[in-house]
């Protein structure tokens, strides 16, 4: 099938936009969304932070209709199992019959009072930057649900909340949008999984998804983000957070490839004393296009960030990670690290990764560093002197190159999870060949 | 047990062992001792497989099959074990699993049945125990952020589980202090019995006070020079290895 040129591929996404309802009090977020989508420049080769990633298969696919709402069953290997209020949304439509009731905190935007809108509209689509951001346009544009995650101050919240998209099989390629908002206030506390899957049978499908987070001042944020759809599924996503003084975030990210999956974290130290830990781990395989974009801003002093991803990279798949650390003149004092490295199980595989520290201020501690690599003979050497055959002995090592980034997450149910989830996945070979 | 017949092998284009012919029987300790750069630790290598250990004639045989014709991991599973000089920290793959893959794969060699883990569990604790390791080992990454000393009581440990036919430690004793030394000694001679060999490779004589060898062969320029019973290694410690090589040259 033929490419749509990016103006009729905007037209097209837009065409979707008037086909939902949508509250009024929405419609500016609306309207500022469109604006830019229709104003942005398309992204080519020439565009930097889209460089390495053709957005061909998106123009290719079709999209002109929204998911549909379906009652789906969702099978519970699939599923974390864990005691959590759990919001569940098919096809980007919410499915009441598989989610928690209402819960103190927990709402979405079409069931919002007066508060949570005035909550919403003052931070929905302003914590992204959509200059650099042109799917949150898009997201802005489409936006007519979400969830609300609102902790209020000296509040705890007990049990985590667990988002799970699932994309199913539809007639025609379908588009769903999705959309976090998480207000922590001031020294609040929670722990956010959000959790994309897709049906086995699914077939092309595109998933704009955005979270926007602010964490208040010595506020706490637990946030795992496992993109674990098929084959089949496009998906554009970002996070996007901002951290006030002295709060902490520590997320973890795992993306399994697909056609095309593009995934933006961008961080904010914007009050003094934050703390920002991110891992992440992409496992491309067949074909696969797997981009992951991190960005951390400095902006006030005494900050510290650490982020470690990892990549291993079968097939003829192809990873792009690209993570920059940008200290502002203020930011002294500053402690940040960023660890890269990617291991590749077949000549045809490919990484393009890039570092990038710019420093604007002179009293700062900075590391960065990317590594592509190839399993370690003497490793090799060493397991298969035990008696473990090759492929085993590759399984092995290769599983434990991410494992180091997944044994130690606090979440027993995420690490069981994707403990269960990538041993079969590792049993396909893919990862070990 | 072990037939080696004018063994040559060279380690990239450098020949380093030269027709080199040792017999062991079931049940005897050999020890194999000489300077830094005589080969020794190139014999473990050969024999356990190594890539890059190139054995470019000679024989060997094991068990009564031609050993140079088998994999890595066949020879493993035939009852042939390397404790490493330097064991390889594998970060992110936990002790336990990769014991219990490798103990796995040696049963079904056997023909044995798989154990449970609740019984591989049971057994590799006790087993530890016994080489002074903490059981808290067991479920770290293998030998990630070891000393030297648990590195070497982990080589032992996984002797031990894998009950090897063959034993080669390859300078066991590099690095240890006495405790440990004797920890280590006191797990192989454990293991000492009339079916079991072993090669001890070793530099100094202080690990024979603890194993105590049947045989002593001195390795010099790639060949064995000299051989004798334990009381050679005590010749070696007072004289010194520049009189073999003198008299071999």
């Amino acid at each position: 099938m033929s490419e749509t040129s990016p103006q009729d591929f905007k037209h097209l996404a837009l065409s979707l936009a008037g086909a939902q309802d949508s509250a009024p009090w929405l419609d500016s977020l609306r309207f500022t969304g469109t604006e830019q989508w229709l104003e942005a420049q398309w992204p080519g080769r020439r565009t930097e932070l889209w460089k390495y990633t053709p957005l061909a298969s998106l123009q290719r696919g079709q999209f002109a209709s929204w998911g549909s709402a379906q009652a789906y069953t969702l099978a519970e290997h699939a599923l974390l199992s864990l005691d959590a209020i759990r919001l569940v949304f098919v096809n980007g439509q919410f499915d009441a019959q598989a989610s928690a009731g209402d819960v103190a905190g927990v709402v979405r935007f079409s069931k919002a009072d007066a508060a949570q809108q005035a909550l919403i509209e003052a931070r929905l689509g302003k914590i992204v930057d959509t200059k650099r951001h042109l799917f949150a346009s898009l997201s802005n544009a489409w936006t007519q649900d979400g969830v609300l995650v609102h902790v209020p101050k000296n509040t705890k919240l007990e049990l985590p909340i667990y988002i799970v998209h699932v994309s199913t099989p539809e007639a025609t390629p379908a588009t769903a949008n999705h959309r976090v908002l998480v207000v922590l206030e001031e020294s609040a506390q929670a722990e956010i999984i959000e959790h994309f899957i897709s049906d086995e049978q699914a077939q092309n499908g595109f998933v704009n998804s955005l979270t926007e987070i602010q964490v208040g001042a010595n506020a706490h944020l637990s946030h795992y983000r496992m993109n674990l759809e098929e084959e089949h599924i496009i998906h554009i996503g970002g996070v996007h957070i901002n951290l006030a003084s002295n709060a902490q975030y520590l997320g973890f990210t795992l993306s399994e490839g697909s056609q095309l999956k593009r995934i933006d974290y961008q961080i904010c130290h914007k009050g003094k004393g934050a703390h920002a830990g991110l891992n992440g781990v992409y496992l491309p395989r067949n074909e696969h296009l797997l981009d992951y974009h991190t960005n951390v801003e400095h902006e006030a002093p005494h900050c510290t960030t650490s982020e470690v991803f990892r990549g291993i990279i079968a097939d003829s798949a192809r990873a792009v990670f690209n993570g920059r650390i940008h200290i502002h003149p203020d930011a002294q004092k500053t402690l940040a690290e960023l660890s890269n490295k990617n291991l590749l199980t077949s000549d045809k595989a490919e990484v393009d990764t890039k570092p990038e520290l710019e420093i604007y201020a002179d009293d700062v501690k900075c590391a960065h560093g990317a590594t592509v690599s190839q399993l370690d003979q003497t490793s090799m050497f060493y397991l298969r002197s035990r008696g473990l055959c090759e492929k085993q002995a590759r399984t092995m090592l290769s599983f434990g190159f991410i494992n180091e980034l997944l044994q130690d997450l606090p979440q027993q149910a995420v690490r069981e999870h994707l403990h269960r989830h990538l041993t079969q996945l590792f049993d396909k070979d893919h990862f070990a060949s | 047990m072990l037939d080696i017949r004018n063994l040559n092998a060279r380690v990239e284009e450098t020949e380093i062992l030269r027709n080199l012919s040792l017999r062991i029987k079931p049940g005897e300790v050999h020890a194999i001792m000489g300077p830094n750069g005589a080969g020794k630790s190139t014999l473990g290598n050969v024999l356990s497989g190594r890539p890059g250990y190139e054995a470019t004639s000679g024989e060997v045989e094991f068990n009564g099959k031609n050993l140079l014709d088998m994999g890595i991991e066949e020879r493993a599973r035939e009852g042939l074990f390397l404790a490493f000089q330097y064991p390889v920290e594998i970060p992110g793959v936990s002790n336990m699993e990769f014991l219990k893959a490798s103990v796995d794969a040696r049963r079904k060699h056997l023909g044995l049945p798989e154990l449970s883990s609740f019984d591989f569990m049971k057994i590799a604790r006790e087993t530890s125990k016994r080489v002074s390791l903490d059981a808290a080992f067991l479920k770290r990454g293998v030998n990630e952020g070891f000393s030297g000393g648990e590195k070497k009581r982990n080589e032992i440990l996984q002797m031990m589980l894998l009950e090897p036919s063959l034993c080669i430690l390859d300078e066991t004793d590099s690095g240890l202090d006495i405790d440990a030394l004797q920890v280590v000694a006191a797990g192989v001679n454990s293991m000492r019995s009339a079916e079991r060999s072993f090669i001890v490779v070793t530099h100094y004589q202080r690990l024979l006070d603890f194993i105590i060898p049947d045989y002593v062969h001195v390795l010099a320029g790639g060949r064995i020079v000299k051989s004798g019973g334990k009381e050679l290694a005590l010749e070696l410690e007072a004289k010194g290895y520049a009189w073999l090589e003198d008299e071999v040259a």
